[in-house]
């Protein structure tokens, strides 16, 4: 069986300037009720690994530094 | 992949499910004896999971001396659940509703008040008054993790239970499951087992056709239920759907019970009222689908002729609680209250008790019909429970539990169960080639709109149940490729069953009650004589879904005739104009 790779754009956003994932910072991953956010451990920055958003914004609320937004996902908008 | 070897804990009473029920059971199940080990097991984060992560703007059912009575409460539920109601699972918790919100008080949740320091009740039912608003009530996660610090619950994040483990007499002793980061079969052996996953929020399809779009919180999957039905446990009433009048697109609560005080109401396209009460019901959903379907739909939730600060402080409540991206929603459409009307629409099916009255069968104890397995929340059968009911029966659920393990000695287990759901839910992440969940989930779950949304239709149900049964077969060849992707796998066929479910139960009821939540096309017509009754669902013995009547409890309540239809006239009546 094959598999294709499909691109689609995610609602979570993090501004890298902003986020301190590199300083052990995992606050946005933690609490997410879907575990949709991971740490890119070459860049020490957090990211949204998985288009499953609930747009329910703990990850925007909780984050020390503000760094992360939320979108309404596109097809919702 | 390296999935480390398996994990064995142990408790005394293990609690499934961190949202809203699940705290506060682990809490009082302590509280009545600190000796007890209690776990509380959670496949999100304690701190942020559940329906109410972002908090609640409101109590909708709040029975509070002065301005309203258990009685009148439980009468009042036991009308907008058209009588199949055992009405001493409502009273239980009418009667301990204000004891809950004294506590959740002196915990440190913050409630409207008036002036004079009395709780600013609001009315939004049909008959009495039960609405109090928490204009602060996102603190509600924060608060209650205290609690759990204080009692010192052991707390286990992010894994996910797939099966309870029975004991050689049918018993509740634990429960199967797995780390959903490392992908580690874990087996926790409890003596008793309290369940608190939520509603079954991933049945239907939003029709944005976006996944995880749902009314509820999606990672309420259903997980609760389909536990249950493995371990033995009937279910009720499951034919009793939940549907919401929602935002079209966004998904969430229009909250007409929030803005119903303040003025706002919900209206067809002409802007006039159509129903005489907001208060979500079975028959208010099939006034809102007639009018949807009419010539004067589509339905909106009208505010823009309310005050400019009647709608700023709406706004305040609205988009910092519960739902907080729905400011964002609306500016992305140019939706401001002020200006224009919100467009609404009808939800996805689901169960949820919580709402409607579709769950896991429990008694005024918290019990299930399996012993030592426990109950409580959006999952648990007492009709119309929200978050205060949640609270309250995981309070019972809580002591109850304790009082059995005093009681009770632990079981034998037989290993065998251990090892077929091992390698059952592992399969998954061993297999190279098949099917990932999100497409699997997404036919599924679109076959469920098209198959089983009301109107629901005999031959159409069972078309449904064929479809389903494919999909079954295809699940046998579903892959997951990272142990994420197997929460998700495993979600499907808590889906999967949940789905058969709703068809199964839907098709045994042949008559029409509960408004929209059980119209079926070809028996449009209520029939107390022979469906006077609840429905339960269970596994039989020889594993095949049955369904068998169960007779409604005597009422402690009687009501009388003009209470009895007071939901059936919800639809706003016309007067004759004189021309």
């Amino acid at each position: 069986m094959t598999y294709a790779i499909q691109r689609t754009t995610v609602p979570v956003i993090v501004d890298e300037e902003k986020c301190i994932a590199q300083k052990g910072c995992t606050v946005c991953v933690d609490v997410c009720p879907l575990d949709l956010l991971a740490i890119d451990m070459l860049k020490g920055k957090a990211y949204m690994k998985y288009d499953e958003c609930w747009y329910c914004m703990p990850c925007e609320k909780d984050c020390p530094t503000g760094a992360v937004h939320v979108d309404i996902p596109y097809l919702l908008r | 992949m390296n999935i480390p070897e398996p994990l064995i804990m142990e408790t005394d009473i293990l609690v499934v499910g961190g949202g809203t029920a699940g705290p506060m059971a682990a809490v009082k199940a302590k509280e009545k004896n600190p000796k007890l080990r209690v776990m509380l097991l959670e496949k999100a984060n304690v701190k942020r999971s559940g329906a109410i992560s972002m908090g609640m703007d409101g109590l909708n059912n709040a029975v509070i001396p002065g301005h309203a009575t258990p009685e009148q409460y439980t009468k009042e539920i036991t009308i907008a659940n058209d009588g199949i109601v055992n009405q001493k699972t409502v009273y239980a918790y009418a009667s301990n509703s204000y004891k809950t919100i004294q506590e959740l008080d002196r915990w440190g949740v913050k409630f409207e008040k008036d002036e004079t320091g009395d709780y600013a009740m609001r009315k939004v039912h049909h008959l009495g008054t039960y609405v109090l608003p928490m204009p602060e009530g996102h603190h509600m996660k924060k608060i209650l993790y205290r609690q759990l610090k204080r009692t010192r619950v052991d707390v286990v994040n992010r894994v996910i239970g797939t099966r309870i483990i029975t004991d050689k007499q049918g018993r509740a002793a634990g429960l199967m499951g797995f780390d959903c980061r490392t992908g580690q079969f874990t087996v926790i052996r409890a003596r008793a087992v309290i369940l608190c996953c939520g509603a079954a929020g991933r049945i239907g399809l939003p029709s944005s056709g976006y996944l995880f779009g749902t009314y509820e919180n999606p990672t309420n999957a259903g997980d609760g239920y389909a536990m249950a039905y493995h371990a033995g446990a009937e279910l009720a009433n499951l034919e009793c759907f939940q549907i919401n009048p929602l935002i079209k697109d966004y998904n969430g609560p229009a909250c007409a019970y929030v803005t119903g005080p303040f003025g706002g109401y919900t209206a067809n396209s002409h802007g006039e009222r159509f129903i005489e009460c907001d208060y979500w019901s079975g028959q208010m959903m099939w006034e809102f689908y007639n009018e949807l379907q009419s010539g004067k739909g589509p339905v909106f939730l009208k505010l823009d002729h309310l005050a400019e600060e009647t709608i700023s402080n709406i706004e305040v409540i609205l988009h910092t609680n519960e739902r907080p991206s729905r400011g964002r929603f609306h500016d992305g459409r140019g939706t401001n209250y002020r200006q224009k009307m919100i467009e609404m629409h009808i939800s996805e099916i689901g169960f949820c008790s919580g709402h409607s009255a579709s769950g896991v069968w429990v008694n005024e104890k918290a019990e299930t019909t399996v012993p030592g397995l426990y109950a409580a929340g959006d999952m648990a059968s007492v009709p119309h429970n929200y978050m205060l009911g949640a609270f309250t029966y995981g309070w019972f659920a809580g002591e109850n539990a304790a009082q059995y393990c005093a009681d009770t000695a632990a079981g034998e287990v037989d290993e065998a169960q251990i090892a077929a759901e091992r390698a059952r839910v592992m399969a998954p992440l061993n297999r190279s080639n098949g099917i990932p969940p999100s497409q699997l989930e997404y036919k599924l779950r679109r076959m469920v709109n098209d198959y089983l949304q009301p109107p629901k239709v005999t031959r159409k149900m069972e078309l449904g149940l064929e479809r389903f049964a494919e999909i079954g077969e295809d699940i046998r060849h579903m892959t997951a490729a990272d142990p994420h992707e197997l929460m998700r796998a495993m979600e499907v066929q808590h889906i999967h069953d949940c789905a058969n479910m709703a068809a199964h139960a839907s098709l045994f009821r042949t008559e029409s009650r509960w408004g929209l939540y059980h119209y079926r096309a070809d028996f449009p017509e209520r029939n107390d004589e022979e469906w006077f009754t609840h429905c339960h669902l269970r596994k039989s013995a020889a594993g095949a879904m049955e369904s068998i009547k169960r007779p409604v409890e005597p009422y402690i309540l009687p009501l009388d005739d003009e209470e009895k239809t007071a939901y059936q006239r919800l639809r706003v009546v016309k007067e004759a104009v004189n021309v």
